[in-house]
């Protein structure tokens, strides 16, 4: 599904990433993990296509396509979607259009006609109930005066309406308490199908224990430096990154 | 160095008048002397400011000199128009209706049947064919304060005149459409609307300008309402000229105590936009709420000046303007707050907030707050700024394109002045409107519908 080759990438003239090799098959959840710097945000922003970052090298395919060639909302209407670490507060943009706007383009470009306002609205309302959201939450401006819980369940939300084939998740669980955490891993693990692929990036191991990946990564200095199953998220959290680190230098 | 002092009594060089001298004597003599005298009034006042220069403060930033050059004529007042397309545009809206054609009253299109007791709405040429003037004509607004208020007095013929006696409420708005025509000359129209709302009289009224496409003629408008103690007036004006047309209109208000008057003017439209907004606020309690919409494309130009005179105590006012411009367009704020001597506990509140969706497109903006109390609750801001291109990411990294996810920010932008409106049928064309008028024409009808 997604087959990143020796991806080198830059921000600001500073190189952050130095060849990353990363291949997720349909089904597959990934956790990339490193320490602060590693690059780890950076991946996640190129593979989503976020301004400011420059591809000096290497190649990211998404079913067969180039993805660093596709404009954003092409990779998002391809179905590469990424819920943000930070989301963004857009005042006066209710959180219904952002939602019917984003399936109606996406219904586009696969050729489809546009979802009839019924079969929306009983989607939406199945999909709030899931994530345990109050309707009135339709009608309020996207993230505005959210508190970060809210701002993460309506990343999750926003993911459960679009169906995502590839979902990016980049620090999904920062700042949020442990019932927040568990509203959230409940929604991520409702994602998971035989061909959704799911890429986790986060800090800390415990956000494992909610959404257990077949495969873990550690990136560190740009490249990953080594990848197992669970068992290396367990190891990270006892052991730190050093010997990894040390085992790189050796 | 020697400083040359501008006599008063200087002769106004020809060009200042453009042909609006050949006009006054083409126009048809007054039908009464009372008339006649002060269409002389208007023409004398207008002879002797001319058109302003952009030399003068109040007109530093909107250049009229098209306007002079131009050769409008009036529009004949026994020709019909069969069915001026502009008149398509016109709003589903339940109310009185009244119609204007190139400023010509059309009694066929429209309906006033139905009016309750107590209330009066006519065009002023019913009064002007009885010999009668309607009270309150040209009291308030001075001719000698504008060429333009002096020029419609000089060709009073035609309006709308609405009364609404105590404590009569309206129970559906007063909908005033006027339609421009493409002609082969272009024309030139003064209408006047009287409002004189008696005690705790309520009513809506609705200015709608609507044209044909290249329709080029000039409407100057002048209003003077009325607001006994206790009234309410909900004044909405939609401008959706052509974008060829020049509008000027100078509308003001004088509340007595405990009156409310709201404002929204609304303006997509038109090649040059002039609008004068003035309350005089004359009673405590007086409150008045000024909402403004401005959206430019194109090389439109529209300048809002408006005042709010807090003429006695606890008088409070509130006004929100907001200005989008894109490609080559310019746009003026000029917002006066000026609060009496020792008028106290008054609140006056102001605000403008800009939107440049071009690097090419121009705003000026200039609140003013004048202060001769000490114990008064005020502020005035003014921001000037892009779209937020976070959003526009946040956006489109949910397959929105660029095209649309600037339209919804736009129209989030424009979404205050809309939800303040409660007429939900102008909320709805405005909406329509400013996302529909970004470049490269999208849709976002069905989005809006689903908001609702």
């Amino acid at each position: 599904m997604l087959e990143i080759k020796d991806l080198h990438a830059k921000v600001e003239d500073k190189a952050i990433l130095k060849g990353v090799d990363l291949t997720i098959a349909p089904g597959e959840v990934h956790a990339i993990m490193g320490p602060n710097g590693a690059g780890k945000s950076t991946l996640s922003a190129v593979i989503a296509g976020k301004e400011g970052y420059e591809v000096t090298g290497g190649s990211i395919t998404f079913e067969g396509r180039d993805l660093l060639e596709m404009e954003v909302e092409e990779r998002a209407q391809a179905g590469v979607l990424m819920g943000f670490q930070y989301p963004v507060e857009i005042p006066g943009v209710k959180n219904v259009y952002l939602l019917r706007a984003a399936l109606n383009a996406k219904r586009k470009a696969q050729g489809l006609d546009e979802i009839p306002a019924p079969e929306f609205m009983r989607l939406i309302k199945d999909k709030l109930a899931f994530m345990k959201m109050d309707g009135a939450f339709l009608q309020r401006a996207v993230n505005e005066g959210f508190s970060g819980g809210e701002k993460k369940r309506n990343e999750i939300l926003q993911m459960l309406v679009l169906e995502p084939k590839l979902a990016l998740l980049d620090e999904i669980d920062s700042g949020l308490d442990i019932d927040a955490m568990k509203v959230v891993a409940e929604g991520v693990n409702s994602l998971r199908t035989a061909d959704r692929s799911i890429l986790i990036v986060t800090h800390y191991q415990r956000l494992l224990d909610y959404i257990v990946p077949d495969h873990v990564h550690v990136l560190i200095d740009g490249r990953i430096a080594r990848s197992g199953d669970k068992g290396l998220a367990l190891e990270l959290e006892s052991r730190g990154y050093d010997w990894i680190l040390e085992g790189e230098h050796a | 160095m020697t400083v040359t002092a501008i006599r008063p009594d200087a002769p106004v060089p020809d060009q200042a008048l453009g042909h609006f001298s050949a006009g006054f004597d083409a126009q048809a003599p007054a039908a009464f002397a009372e008339l006649e005298r002060l269409r002389q009034r208007g023409r004398a006042a207008f002879e002797a400011v001319g058109l302003p220069t952009r030399r003068i403060e109040a007109w530093k930033y909107t250049d009229v000199r098209a306007i002079a050059r131009a050769d409008f004529v009036l529009a004949d007042q026994q020709g019909g128009h069969a069915s001026p397309r502009g008149a398509e545009l016109a709003l589903a809206l339940d109310a009185y209706r009244m119609v204007f054609v190139d400023g010509v009253f059309d009694a066929e299109r429209s309906a006033l049947s139905g009016l309750p007791a107590g209330a009066e709405v006519a065009p002023l040429s019913r009064y002007l064919s009885r010999g009668e003037l309607p009270t309150g004509l040209a009291s308030m607004v001075d001719e000698r304060a504008s060429a333009f208020t002096a020029l419609n007095l000089a060709f009073t013929g035609e309006g709308a005149v609405i009364e609404v006696g105590r404590g009569v409420e309206l129970d559906r708005p007063i909908y005033l459409l006027f339609v421009s025509t493409a002609a082969e000359r272009a024309v030139m129209s003064h209408p006047r609307v009287i409002l004189r709302l008696g005690d705790n009289a309520r009513a809506t009224v609705l200015e709608h300008f609507v044209g044909e496409s290249g329709a080029a003629n000039l409407t100057n408008l002048v209003g003077e309402a009325f607001l006994a103690p206790g009234a309410r007036l909900d004044h909405y004006k939609l401008n959706e000229a052509s974008e060829r047309e020049f509008h000027i209109a100078n509308f003001k208000i004088d509340q007595a105590r405990d009156s409310h008057f709201s404002s929204h003017s609304l303006n997509l439209g038109g090649a040059l936009t002039r609008n004068d907004l003035d309350a005089e606020l004359n009673g405590e309690g007086a409150r008045t709420d000024f909402w403004g919409l401005f959206f430019a494309q194109g090389r439109q130009h529209v300048d809002n000046h408006t005042v709010v005179n807090h003429n006695v105590a606890r008088t409070y006012s509130n006004e929100n303007y907001k200005g989008i411009l894109d490609d080559r367009a310019r746009g003026v704020f000029n917002g006066r707050v000026y609060i009496k001597r020792d008028a106290q506990q008054v609140r006056g509140y102001q605000n403008n907030a800009n939107l440049l969706l071009s690097d090419r497109a121009e705003i000026d903006t200039k609140p003013e707050l004048e202060i001769y109390a000490d114990d008064v609750l005020c502020s005035h801001g003014a921001t000037t700024g892009q779209l937020d291109e976070n959003a526009v990411f946040a956006l489109r990294a949910r397959g929105i394109d660029q095209h649309t996810a600037r339209a919804l920010l736009t129209l989030a932008f424009a979404g205050e002045i809309l939800e303040s409106t409660q007429l939900p049928e102008i909320a709805h064309r405005v909406e329509r409107r400013v996302a529909g008028m970004l470049p490269d024409r999208f849709n976002l009808e069905g989005l809006v519908e689903l908001g609702e």
